[in-house]
Protein backbone atom coordinates (compact mmCIF):
# COMPACT_ATOMS: atom_id res chain seq x y z
CA UNK A 1 0.00 0.00 0.00
CA UNK A 2 1.20 3.35 -1.21
CA UNK A 3 0.86 4.64 3.10
CA UNK A 4 -0.04 8.14 3.59
CA UNK A 5 2.09 10.06 5.96
CA UNK A 6 2.92 14.24 6.47
CA UNK A 7 6.10 13.49 4.73
CA UNK A 8 4.32 11.80 1.85
CA UNK A 9 1.79 15.00 2.21
CA UNK A 10 4.73 17.56 1.68
CA UNK A 11 6.40 15.72 -1.02
CA UNK A 12 3.10 15.49 -3.28
CA UNK A 13 2.14 19.23 -2.58
CA UNK A 14 5.55 20.33 -3.25
CA UNK A 15 5.61 18.46 -6.90
CA UNK A 16 2.52 17.90 -9.52
CA UNK A 17 3.46 14.10 -9.31
CA UNK A 18 -0.39 13.10 -8.52
CA UNK A 19 -1.41 10.72 -6.20
CA UNK A 20 -1.77 6.79 -7.11
CA UNK A 21 -5.13 5.22 -7.26
CA UNK A 22 -6.46 4.32 -4.07
CA UNK A 23 -7.81 1.22 -5.31
CA UNK A 24 -7.03 -0.98 -7.95
CA UNK A 25 -9.89 -1.78 -11.07
CA UNK A 26 -10.58 -4.99 -11.01
CA UNK A 27 -12.15 -7.21 -13.38
CA UNK A 28 -13.87 -10.29 -12.46
CA UNK A 29 -11.52 -13.78 -11.87
CA UNK A 30 -13.98 -16.63 -12.28
CA UNK A 31 -13.60 -18.04 -8.94
CA UNK A 32 -13.58 -16.41 -5.43
CA UNK A 33 -13.19 -18.08 -1.85
CA UNK A 34 -15.47 -15.14 -0.66
CA UNK A 35 -17.78 -12.83 -2.55
CA UNK A 36 -19.68 -9.95 -1.50
CA UNK A 37 -22.66 -8.52 -2.90
CA UNK A 38 -22.93 -4.95 -2.12
CA UNK A 39 -19.57 -2.35 -1.97
CA UNK A 40 -21.17 -0.02 0.51
CA UNK A 41 -20.03 0.32 3.71
CA UNK A 42 -20.58 -2.84 5.21
CA UNK A 43 -19.48 -4.96 2.56
CA UNK A 44 -16.07 -3.63 2.18
CA UNK A 45 -15.59 -3.64 6.04
CA UNK A 46 -16.19 -7.16 5.84
CA UNK A 47 -13.93 -7.71 2.90
CA UNK A 48 -11.14 -6.11 4.91
CA UNK A 49 -11.69 -8.14 7.89
CA UNK A 50 -11.36 -11.43 6.14
CA UNK A 51 -8.41 -10.40 4.66
CA UNK A 52 -6.86 -9.00 7.75
CA UNK A 53 -8.16 -10.97 10.85
CA UNK A 54 -9.08 -14.06 8.53
CA UNK A 55 -6.26 -13.89 6.43
CA UNK A 56 -9.08 -15.55 3.15
CA UNK A 57 -7.00 -15.40 0.14
CA UNK A 58 -9.53 -14.53 -2.58
CA UNK A 59 -11.83 -12.31 -1.88
CA UNK A 60 -14.24 -9.67 -4.03
CA UNK A 61 -16.86 -7.50 -3.54
CA UNK A 62 -19.37 -6.52 -6.45
CA UNK A 63 -20.85 -3.15 -6.91
CA UNK A 64 -23.56 -2.68 -9.48
CA UNK A 65 -22.64 1.44 -9.16
CA UNK A 66 -19.72 2.64 -7.70
CA UNK A 67 -18.13 2.91 -3.97
CA UNK A 68 -19.86 4.99 -2.06
CA UNK A 69 -22.88 5.19 -4.51
CA UNK A 70 -25.20 3.77 -1.75
CA UNK A 71 -26.10 4.42 1.88
CA UNK A 72 -22.48 5.01 2.85
CA UNK A 73 -22.79 7.87 1.24
CA UNK A 74 -26.07 9.48 1.99
CA UNK A 75 -26.10 8.96 5.80
CA UNK A 76 -26.09 11.34 8.83
CA UNK A 77 -22.59 10.21 9.99
CA UNK A 78 -23.42 9.80 13.23
CA UNK A 79 -22.32 7.25 15.52
CA UNK A 80 -22.94 6.51 19.51
CA UNK A 81 -23.26 3.35 21.14
CA UNK A 82 -26.57 4.56 23.82
CA UNK A 83 -28.81 1.10 23.49
CA UNK A 84 -30.31 -0.34 26.21
CA UNK A 85 -31.36 -3.50 24.70
CA UNK A 86 -29.04 -6.48 25.53
CA UNK A 87 -27.42 -7.20 22.13
CA UNK A 88 -27.50 -4.15 21.07
CA UNK A 89 -25.55 -2.53 23.78
CA UNK A 90 -22.50 -4.54 23.43
CA UNK A 91 -22.53 -4.70 19.70
CA UNK A 92 -23.01 -0.75 18.89
CA UNK A 93 -20.42 -0.39 22.48
CA UNK A 94 -18.21 -2.77 20.15
CA UNK A 95 -18.58 -1.08 17.01
CA UNK A 96 -17.90 2.08 18.56
CA UNK A 97 -13.93 1.15 20.06
CA UNK A 98 -13.09 0.11 16.75
CA UNK A 99 -14.26 3.58 15.31
CA UNK A 100 -11.89 5.16 18.01
CA UNK A 101 -8.89 2.85 16.23
CA UNK A 102 -9.64 3.05 12.39
CA UNK A 103 -7.84 5.44 11.15
CA UNK A 104 -4.54 4.42 12.21
CA UNK A 105 -5.76 0.57 11.18
CA UNK A 106 -7.04 1.52 8.12
CA UNK A 107 -4.29 4.31 7.44
CA UNK A 108 -7.03 6.97 6.06
CA UNK A 109 -8.20 9.92 8.28
CA UNK A 110 -11.95 9.02 8.88
CA UNK A 111 -12.37 12.09 11.21
CA UNK A 112 -13.67 10.84 13.81
CA UNK A 113 -15.09 13.70 15.61
CA UNK A 114 -16.33 12.61 19.35
CA UNK A 115 -18.05 15.79 19.97
CA UNK A 116 -20.52 13.98 22.30
CA UNK A 117 -24.26 13.43 22.06
CA UNK A 118 -27.27 14.87 23.87
CA UNK A 119 -30.70 12.86 23.72
CA UNK A 120 -33.39 15.46 25.08
CA UNK A 121 -35.67 15.11 27.66
CA UNK A 122 -38.83 17.13 27.42
CA UNK A 123 -41.45 14.85 30.43
CA UNK A 124 -40.90 13.63 33.96
CA UNK A 125 -41.46 9.94 32.51
CA UNK A 126 -39.17 10.56 29.81
CA UNK A 127 -35.90 11.32 32.11
CA UNK A 128 -36.58 8.48 34.03
CA UNK A 129 -36.62 6.58 30.90
CA UNK A 130 -33.14 8.20 30.21
CA UNK A 131 -32.01 7.63 33.48
CA UNK A 132 -33.01 3.89 32.93
CA UNK A 133 -30.83 4.04 29.18
CA UNK A 134 -27.88 5.81 31.36
CA UNK A 135 -27.58 3.30 34.21
CA UNK A 136 -27.62 0.07 31.49
CA UNK A 137 -25.08 1.87 29.78
CA UNK A 138 -22.97 2.79 32.55
CA UNK A 139 -23.26 -1.17 34.12
CA UNK A 140 -21.88 -2.57 30.29
CA UNK A 141 -18.93 -0.04 30.74
CA UNK A 142 -19.91 2.80 28.46
CA UNK A 143 -19.82 6.23 29.29
CA UNK A 144 -22.58 7.96 29.70
CA UNK A 145 -23.84 11.58 31.71
CA UNK A 146 -27.38 12.25 33.16
CA UNK A 147 -27.73 15.94 32.82
CA UNK A 148 -29.99 18.28 34.60
CA UNK A 149 -32.00 21.26 32.68
CA UNK A 150 -29.33 23.79 33.63
CA UNK A 151 -26.22 21.31 32.72
CA UNK A 152 -28.29 21.24 29.34
CA UNK A 153 -28.65 24.85 28.89
CA UNK A 154 -24.53 25.19 29.51
CA UNK A 155 -23.89 23.00 26.50
CA UNK A 156 -26.81 23.90 24.56
CA UNK A 157 -27.66 27.69 25.24
CA UNK A 158 -29.54 27.96 21.74
CA UNK A 159 -32.22 25.88 22.35
CA UNK A 160 -35.58 27.46 23.39
CA UNK A 161 -35.70 27.57 27.29
CA UNK A 162 -38.67 29.96 27.32
CA UNK A 163 -41.81 29.57 29.39
CA UNK A 164 -43.38 29.69 25.82
CA UNK A 165 -41.40 26.53 24.36
CA UNK A 166 -43.78 23.55 23.16
CA UNK A 167 -41.85 21.08 24.75
CA UNK A 168 -39.48 22.23 27.81
CA UNK A 169 -36.01 20.95 27.86
CA UNK A 170 -36.19 18.94 31.39
CA UNK A 171 -32.55 17.68 30.60
CA UNK A 172 -30.75 14.65 28.53
CA UNK A 173 -28.31 12.03 28.38
CA UNK A 174 -25.02 12.76 27.14
CA UNK A 175 -22.96 10.41 25.59
CA UNK A 176 -19.49 12.09 25.04
CA UNK A 177 -17.70 9.46 23.13
CA UNK A 178 -20.51 9.35 20.44
CA UNK A 179 -20.21 11.97 17.32
CA UNK A 180 -19.80 11.83 13.97
CA UNK A 181 -17.35 10.27 11.15
CA UNK A 182 -16.44 11.22 7.47
CA UNK A 183 -19.12 8.76 5.71
CA UNK A 184 -17.53 8.73 2.06
CA UNK A 185 -13.58 8.18 4.23
CA UNK A 186 -15.06 4.96 5.84
CA UNK A 187 -15.78 3.32 2.11
CA UNK A 188 -12.92 4.86 0.44
CA UNK A 189 -10.33 3.92 3.43
CA UNK A 190 -11.84 0.18 3.67
CA UNK A 191 -11.72 -0.33 -0.12
CA UNK A 192 -8.30 0.88 -0.35
CA UNK A 193 -7.11 -1.51 2.92
CA UNK A 194 -9.24 -3.94 1.71
CA UNK A 195 -7.58 -3.49 -2.06
CA UNK A 196 -4.02 -3.61 -0.62
CA UNK A 197 -4.15 -7.27 0.91
CA UNK A 198 -5.64 -8.36 -2.77
CA UNK A 199 -9.46 -7.73 -2.26
CA UNK A 200 -10.87 -7.59 -6.23
CA UNK A 201 -13.29 -4.27 -5.68
CA UNK A 202 -15.64 -4.85 -9.12
CA UNK A 203 -17.72 -1.89 -9.72
CA UNK A 204 -20.58 -1.36 -12.11
CA UNK A 205 -21.12 -5.20 -11.40
CA UNK A 206 -24.90 -6.16 -10.57
CA UNK A 207 -25.94 -9.72 -9.38
CA UNK A 208 -28.71 -10.50 -10.68
CA UNK A 209 -28.66 -14.35 -9.75
CA UNK A 210 -27.44 -17.31 -7.62
CA UNK A 211 -25.81 -20.40 -8.77
CA UNK A 212 -26.84 -23.21 -6.38
CA UNK A 213 -26.66 -26.91 -6.26
CA UNK A 214 -28.25 -29.10 -3.71
CA UNK A 215 -25.27 -28.22 -1.03
CA UNK A 216 -26.00 -24.53 -1.81
CA UNK A 217 -24.95 -21.60 -3.08
CA UNK A 218 -22.14 -21.82 -5.19
CA UNK A 219 -21.63 -18.08 -7.09
CA UNK A 220 -23.12 -15.45 -8.38
CA UNK A 221 -24.72 -14.18 -12.31
CA UNK A 222 -24.07 -10.89 -13.46
CA UNK A 223 -24.25 -8.29 -16.02
CA UNK A 224 -20.58 -9.56 -15.96
CA UNK A 225 -21.10 -12.62 -16.65
CA UNK A 226 -20.71 -15.61 -13.84
CA UNK A 227 -18.43 -15.76 -10.63
CA UNK A 228 -17.98 -18.92 -8.93
CA UNK A 229 -17.70 -18.55 -5.10
CA UNK A 230 -17.33 -20.73 -2.12
CA UNK A 231 -19.33 -18.47 0.25
CA UNK A 232 -21.67 -15.66 -0.96
CA UNK A 233 -22.57 -12.96 1.42
CA UNK A 234 -25.28 -10.39 0.96
CA UNK A 235 -24.80 -6.85 1.90
CA UNK A 236 -26.90 -4.30 -0.24
CA UNK A 237 -28.84 -2.35 2.32
CA UNK A 238 -31.73 -1.01 1.11
CA UNK A 239 -32.14 -3.88 -1.58
CA UNK A 240 -31.71 -7.42 0.79
CA UNK A 241 -34.97 -8.37 -0.24
CA UNK A 242 -34.74 -7.84 -4.17
CA UNK A 243 -31.36 -9.80 -4.11
CA UNK A 244 -32.31 -12.41 -1.45
CA UNK A 245 -35.78 -13.32 -3.63
CA UNK A 246 -32.90 -14.13 -6.53
CA UNK A 247 -31.78 -17.45 -3.87
CA UNK A 248 -35.55 -17.87 -3.25
CA UNK A 249 -35.80 -16.31 0.09
CA UNK A 250 -38.23 -14.46 1.79
CA UNK A 251 -37.45 -11.93 4.47
CA UNK A 252 -38.80 -10.04 7.26
CA UNK A 253 -38.01 -6.53 5.67
CA UNK A 254 -39.55 -4.00 4.27
CA UNK A 255 -37.83 -1.32 2.11
CA UNK A 256 -38.45 2.70 3.07
CA UNK A 257 -37.33 6.02 1.86
CA UNK A 258 -35.24 8.14 4.48
CA UNK A 259 -34.02 11.78 3.88
CA UNK A 260 -31.54 13.92 5.28
CA UNK A 261 -30.88 17.17 5.24
CA UNK A 262 -28.18 20.27 5.10
CA UNK A 263 -28.41 24.26 5.57
CA UNK A 264 -26.13 26.63 3.94
CA UNK A 265 -22.70 26.99 5.77
CA UNK A 266 -22.66 28.92 9.01
CA UNK A 267 -19.98 29.69 11.63
CA UNK A 268 -19.45 26.73 14.34
CA UNK A 269 -22.60 26.91 16.48
CA UNK A 270 -23.82 23.47 17.22
CA UNK A 271 -21.22 21.80 18.77
CA UNK A 272 -22.25 18.67 19.95
CA UNK A 273 -25.06 16.21 17.92
CA UNK A 274 -28.43 16.89 19.32
CA UNK A 275 -31.62 14.34 19.56
CA UNK A 276 -34.74 15.93 20.21
CA UNK A 277 -36.85 14.13 22.61
CA UNK A 278 -40.53 14.97 20.75
CA UNK A 279 -40.27 13.04 17.56
CA UNK A 280 -37.13 11.55 15.91
CA UNK A 281 -35.11 14.60 14.94
CA UNK A 282 -31.21 14.78 15.15
CA UNK A 283 -28.70 17.65 14.05
CA UNK A 284 -25.50 18.33 14.27
CA UNK A 285 -23.03 20.70 12.15
CA UNK A 286 -20.45 19.62 9.66
CA UNK A 287 -16.85 20.48 9.03
CA UNK A 288 -18.13 23.12 6.13
CA UNK A 289 -20.24 24.13 8.52
CA UNK A 290 -23.87 23.14 7.02
CA UNK A 291 -26.37 22.01 9.84
CA UNK A 292 -27.24 18.19 8.86
CA UNK A 293 -30.45 16.94 10.17
CA UNK A 294 -32.90 14.10 9.66
CA UNK A 295 -36.45 12.52 11.25
CA UNK A 296 -38.45 10.01 10.16
CA UNK A 297 -39.00 7.77 7.11
CA UNK A 298 -41.41 8.81 4.61
CA UNK A 299 -43.42 6.30 6.37
CA UNK A 300 -44.95 3.76 2.90
CA UNK A 301 -42.38 1.71 1.50
CA UNK A 302 -40.70 2.48 -1.43
CA UNK A 303 -37.48 2.20 -3.75
CA UNK A 304 -37.87 5.72 -5.67
CA UNK A 305 -35.09 7.58 -3.49
CA UNK A 306 -36.96 10.74 -3.88
CA UNK A 307 -38.11 11.93 -0.75
CA UNK A 308 -41.82 13.54 -0.40
CA UNK A 309 -42.08 17.08 0.71
CA UNK A 310 -44.41 16.84 3.72
CA UNK A 311 -41.74 15.20 5.35
CA UNK A 312 -39.47 18.45 4.62
CA UNK A 313 -41.88 20.66 6.01
CA UNK A 314 -42.22 17.80 9.56
CA UNK A 315 -38.23 17.68 9.61
CA UNK A 316 -37.54 21.65 9.16
CA UNK A 317 -40.73 22.36 11.86
CA UNK A 318 -38.97 19.76 14.36
CA UNK A 319 -35.32 21.89 13.53
CA UNK A 320 -37.34 25.07 14.47
CA UNK A 321 -38.54 23.95 17.51
CA UNK A 322 -35.80 23.04 18.47
CA UNK A 323 -33.81 25.97 17.97
CA UNK A 324 -35.58 28.55 16.97
CA UNK A 325 -32.95 30.87 16.00
CA UNK A 326 -31.98 28.62 12.93
CA UNK A 327 -35.52 29.57 11.49
CA UNK A 328 -34.14 31.85 8.28
CA UNK A 329 -31.26 29.26 7.61
CA UNK A 330 -32.15 27.86 3.89
CA UNK A 331 -31.74 24.48 2.94
CA UNK A 332 -29.09 23.88 0.40
CA UNK A 333 -29.89 20.16 -0.16
CA UNK A 334 -31.79 17.19 0.59
CA UNK A 335 -31.67 13.68 -0.32
CA UNK A 336 -32.47 9.87 0.19
CA UNK A 337 -31.51 6.50 0.99
CA UNK A 338 -33.32 3.40 0.72
CA UNK A 339 -32.91 1.62 3.91
CA UNK A 340 -34.33 -1.79 4.83
CA UNK A 341 -37.13 -1.93 7.87
CA UNK A 342 -37.69 -4.79 10.16
CA UNK A 343 -40.73 -5.92 12.67
CA UNK A 344 -38.08 -5.20 16.02
CA UNK A 345 -35.68 -2.48 14.42
CA UNK A 346 -32.52 -4.76 14.60
CA UNK A 347 -30.66 -6.37 11.92
CA UNK A 348 -29.49 -9.21 10.76
CA UNK A 349 -26.25 -10.91 10.58
CA UNK A 350 -26.44 -14.25 10.25
CA UNK A 351 -26.13 -17.30 8.21
CA UNK A 352 -29.32 -18.34 5.85
CA UNK A 353 -31.45 -21.20 5.12
CA UNK A 354 -29.34 -21.71 1.75
CA UNK A 355 -25.85 -23.35 2.79
CA UNK A 356 -23.23 -20.96 2.28
CA UNK A 357 -25.20 -17.71 1.76
CA UNK A 358 -24.65 -15.00 4.46
CA UNK A 359 -26.49 -12.21 4.90
CA UNK A 360 -26.15 -8.68 6.46
CA UNK A 361 -29.22 -6.41 6.19
CA UNK A 362 -32.55 -5.04 8.09
CA UNK A 363 -30.30 -2.16 9.42
CA UNK A 364 -32.54 0.27 9.60
CA UNK A 365 -31.94 3.93 10.68
CA UNK A 366 -28.56 2.70 12.21
CA UNK A 367 -26.05 0.84 10.12
CA UNK A 368 -23.34 3.80 9.54
CA UNK A 369 -22.51 3.89 13.46
CA UNK A 370 -22.35 -0.20 13.03
CA UNK A 371 -20.17 -0.57 10.28
CA UNK A 372 -16.95 -1.75 11.74
CA UNK A 373 -18.63 -4.59 13.75
CA UNK A 374 -20.97 -5.44 11.12
CA UNK A 375 -17.66 -5.97 8.82
CA UNK A 376 -15.87 -8.13 12.38
CA UNK A 377 -18.68 -9.98 13.29
CA UNK A 378 -19.68 -10.65 9.51
CA UNK A 379 -16.15 -11.74 8.68
CA UNK A 380 -16.29 -13.84 11.42
CA UNK A 381 -19.81 -15.43 10.66
CA UNK A 382 -17.98 -16.26 7.05
CA UNK A 383 -14.96 -17.14 8.36
CA UNK A 384 -16.23 -20.10 10.84
CA UNK A 385 -19.45 -20.57 9.46
CA UNK A 386 -20.93 -19.96 12.31
CA UNK A 387 -21.96 -15.95 13.96
CA UNK A 388 -20.06 -13.95 15.80
CA UNK A 389 -20.83 -14.22 19.55
CA UNK A 390 -21.33 -10.62 19.30
CA UNK A 391 -24.39 -10.74 16.73
CA UNK A 392 -26.47 -14.11 18.10
CA UNK A 393 -28.90 -11.87 18.44
CA UNK A 394 -29.15 -10.84 15.16
CA UNK A 395 -30.30 -13.89 13.55
CA UNK A 396 -32.91 -14.72 11.13
CA UNK A 397 -34.82 -16.86 12.81
CA UNK A 398 -35.40 -14.76 15.92
CA UNK A 399 -38.78 -14.53 15.65
CA UNK A 400 -39.89 -17.86 14.57
CA UNK A 401 -38.33 -18.35 18.15
CA UNK A 402 -40.22 -15.71 19.89
CA UNK A 403 -36.53 -14.58 20.77
CA UNK A 404 -36.35 -11.33 19.15
CA UNK A 405 -35.87 -8.41 22.00
CA UNK A 406 -34.04 -6.08 20.52
CA UNK A 407 -37.21 -3.37 20.10
CA UNK A 408 -35.35 -0.30 21.72
CA UNK A 409 -38.32 1.67 21.90
CA UNK A 410 -41.29 -0.53 21.99
CA UNK A 411 -42.93 0.34 18.19
CA UNK A 412 -44.16 -3.17 17.59
CA UNK A 413 -44.19 -5.30 14.81
CA UNK A 414 -44.70 -3.19 11.91
CA UNK A 415 -41.45 -2.15 10.21
CA UNK A 416 -42.50 1.35 9.26
CA UNK A 417 -43.23 2.24 12.85
CA UNK A 418 -39.64 1.63 13.90
CA UNK B 1 -45.90 14.44 -3.57
CA UNK B 2 -48.47 11.17 -3.79
CA UNK B 3 -51.21 11.78 -3.79
CA UNK B 4 -54.52 9.22 -3.65
CA UNK B 5 -57.67 9.05 -5.73
CA UNK B 6 -59.98 8.36 -2.56
CA UNK B 7 -63.26 6.55 -4.28
CA UNK B 8 -65.52 8.75 -1.93
CA UNK B 9 -63.26 12.39 -1.29
CA UNK B 10 -61.40 12.63 -4.95
CA UNK B 11 -57.29 12.96 -4.96
CA UNK B 12 -56.21 13.67 -1.72
CA UNK B 13 -52.55 14.07 -0.74
CA UNK B 14 -51.05 11.42 1.38
CA UNK B 15 -50.78 13.14 4.39
CA UNK B 16 -54.52 12.83 5.28
CA UNK B 17 -54.01 8.85 5.20
CA UNK B 18 -52.89 6.38 7.67
CA UNK B 19 -50.45 3.64 6.14
CA UNK B 20 -51.81 0.42 6.61
CA UNK B 21 -49.45 -1.58 4.77
CA UNK B 22 -49.08 -4.85 2.88
CA UNK B 23 -52.62 -5.77 1.40
CA UNK B 24 -52.05 -9.22 0.05
CA UNK B 25 -51.26 -10.86 2.94
CA UNK B 26 -54.01 -12.89 4.37
CA UNK B 27 -54.54 -14.30 8.24
CA UNK B 28 -54.20 -17.58 8.85
CA UNK B 29 -57.50 -18.97 9.97
CA UNK B 30 -57.88 -18.70 13.82
CA UNK B 31 -57.30 -21.55 15.80
CA UNK B 32 -56.41 -23.99 12.97
CA UNK B 33 -52.94 -22.44 11.43
CA UNK B 34 -49.16 -23.54 12.12
CA UNK B 35 -47.56 -21.51 14.11
CA UNK B 36 -45.47 -21.32 10.88
CA UNK B 37 -48.03 -20.03 9.04
CA UNK B 38 -48.82 -16.49 11.72
CA UNK B 39 -45.13 -15.96 11.77
CA UNK B 40 -44.66 -15.96 7.91
CA UNK B 41 -48.20 -13.55 7.55
CA UNK B 42 -46.74 -11.57 10.76
CA UNK B 43 -43.01 -10.73 9.68
CA UNK B 44 -42.22 -11.88 6.25
CA UNK B 45 -42.81 -9.25 3.36
CA UNK B 46 -42.70 -9.90 -0.48
CA UNK B 47 -41.66 -6.40 -0.48
CA UNK B 48 -41.31 -5.82 -4.00
CA UNK B 49 -39.89 -2.89 -6.33
CA UNK B 50 -43.24 -2.86 -8.33
CA UNK B 51 -47.29 -2.97 -8.08
CA UNK B 52 -47.61 -3.05 -4.29
CA UNK B 53 -51.41 -4.08 -3.26
CA UNK B 54 -51.65 -1.89 0.43
CA UNK B 55 -53.72 -0.60 2.72
CA UNK B 56 -54.70 3.32 3.32
CA UNK B 57 -57.39 4.64 5.96
CA UNK B 58 -58.55 7.98 4.82
CA UNK B 59 -58.57 8.88 8.42
CA UNK B 60 -58.98 13.16 7.60
CA UNK B 61 -61.62 12.36 5.45
CA UNK B 62 -64.58 10.00 4.86
CA UNK B 63 -62.63 7.50 7.31
CA UNK B 64 -62.92 4.51 5.28
CA UNK B 65 -59.70 1.95 4.61
CA UNK B 66 -59.12 1.53 0.90
CA UNK B 67 -56.67 -0.89 -1.13
CA UNK B 68 -54.09 1.10 -3.23
CA UNK B 69 -52.24 -0.25 -5.75
CA UNK B 70 -48.92 1.50 -5.80
CA UNK B 71 -45.95 1.13 -8.05
CA UNK B 72 -43.45 1.39 -5.26
CA UNK B 73 -40.47 2.22 -7.79
CA UNK B 74 -41.90 5.20 -9.21
CA UNK B 75 -44.62 5.68 -6.47
CA UNK B 76 -47.16 5.77 -9.28
CA UNK B 77 -50.75 5.07 -8.50
CA UNK B 78 -53.08 2.35 -9.80
CA UNK B 79 -56.46 1.34 -8.92
CA UNK B 80 -57.59 2.14 -5.72
CA UNK B 81 -61.29 0.39 -3.87
CA UNK B 82 -62.52 0.21 -0.49
CA UNK B 83 -60.92 -2.37 1.07
CA UNK B 84 -64.42 -3.91 2.56
CA UNK B 85 -65.14 -4.50 -1.15
CA UNK B 86 -62.42 -6.48 -2.07
CA UNK B 87 -63.13 -9.21 0.30
CA UNK B 88 -61.18 -8.63 3.24
CA UNK B 89 -64.22 -8.51 5.50
CA UNK B 90 -65.73 -5.33 7.35
CA UNK B 91 -62.75 -4.49 10.20
CA UNK B 92 -59.54 -6.66 8.79
CA UNK B 93 -57.91 -4.01 7.76
CA UNK B 94 -54.17 -3.34 9.59
CA UNK B 95 -54.94 -1.25 12.53
CA UNK B 96 -58.56 -2.02 13.42
CA UNK B 97 -58.60 -2.38 16.53
C1 LIG C 1 -30.64 9.48 4.87
C2 LIG C 1 -29.98 8.44 5.73
C3 LIG C 1 -29.36 8.81 6.92
C4 LIG C 1 -28.73 7.86 7.73
N1 LIG C 1 -28.09 8.29 8.85
C5 LIG C 1 -27.43 7.38 9.62
C6 LIG C 1 -26.70 7.81 10.77
O1 LIG C 1 -26.62 9.01 11.08
N2 LIG C 1 -26.08 6.87 11.53
C7 LIG C 1 -26.13 5.55 11.22
O2 LIG C 1 -25.57 4.74 11.95
N3 LIG C 1 -26.79 5.11 10.11
C8 LIG C 1 -27.43 6.00 9.30
N4 LIG C 1 -28.10 5.56 8.18
C9 LIG C 1 -28.08 4.13 7.83
C10 LIG C 1 -26.80 3.72 7.11
O3 LIG C 1 -26.47 4.67 6.12
C11 LIG C 1 -26.97 2.35 6.46
O4 LIG C 1 -27.54 1.44 7.38
C12 LIG C 1 -25.64 1.75 6.00
O5 LIG C 1 -24.90 2.67 5.23
C13 LIG C 1 -25.92 0.51 5.17
O6 LIG C 1 -24.76 -0.23 4.88
P1 LIG C 1 -23.85 0.05 3.61
O7 LIG C 1 -22.96 1.20 3.89
O8 LIG C 1 -23.16 -1.20 3.27
O9 LIG C 1 -24.95 0.42 2.48
P2 LIG C 1 -24.78 0.97 1.01
O10 LIG C 1 -23.73 2.00 0.91
O11 LIG C 1 -26.14 1.33 0.53
O12 LIG C 1 -24.23 -0.32 0.23
C14 LIG C 1 -25.04 -1.29 -0.39
C15 LIG C 1 -24.60 -1.40 -1.82
O13 LIG C 1 -25.18 -2.54 -2.44
C16 LIG C 1 -25.30 -2.25 -3.81
N5 LIG C 1 -26.21 -3.20 -4.44
C17 LIG C 1 -27.56 -3.28 -4.28
N6 LIG C 1 -28.05 -4.28 -5.05
C18 LIG C 1 -26.99 -4.83 -5.69
C19 LIG C 1 -26.87 -5.91 -6.62
N7 LIG C 1 -27.93 -6.61 -7.04
N8 LIG C 1 -25.62 -6.22 -7.08
C20 LIG C 1 -24.54 -5.51 -6.67
N9 LIG C 1 -24.60 -4.49 -5.79
C21 LIG C 1 -25.82 -4.16 -5.31
C22 LIG C 1 -25.79 -0.81 -3.83
O14 LIG C 1 -25.52 -0.18 -5.07
C23 LIG C 1 -25.01 -0.20 -2.67
O15 LIG C 1 -23.85 0.50 -3.08
C24 LIG C 1 -28.74 6.49 7.35
C25 LIG C 1 -29.38 6.11 6.16
C26 LIG C 1 -29.98 7.06 5.34
C27 LIG C 1 -30.63 6.63 4.05
ZN1 LIG D 1 -61.98 9.50 1.57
Amino acid sequence: MYRYSLSRLVRHALSDRPWPRAWRQAKPRSHYDVLIIGGGGHGLATAYYLAANHGVQRVAVVERAHIGAGNVGRNTTLVRSNYMMKGNTEFFEFSLQLWEGLSRELNFNVMLSQRGQIVLAHAPAQMDALARRGNIMRLNGIDAELLERAQVRRLLPYLDYSSAARFPVLGGLLQGRAGTVRHDAVAWGYARAADSLGVDIIEGCEVTGFVQDQSGVRGVETNRGRIRADRVAIAVAGHSSQVAALAGLRLPIESHLLQAFVTEPIKPFVNHVISFGAELFYISQSDKGGLVFGGHIDGFNNYTQRGQLPQVRRVAECAVALIPGISRLKLLRHWAGIQDMTPDGGPFICRTPIRHLYLNGGWCYQGFKATPAVGWCLAATIAHDEEHPLVRCYALDRFARGAASLDEYGHGHRPYRH
Amino acid sequence: MLVIPCPLCGERPYTEFHYGGDASKRRPALGGAELRAWHDYLFLFDNPKGPHREYWQHHQGCRQWLLVVRNTATNEVGEVILARHAGTGAGAGPGAR
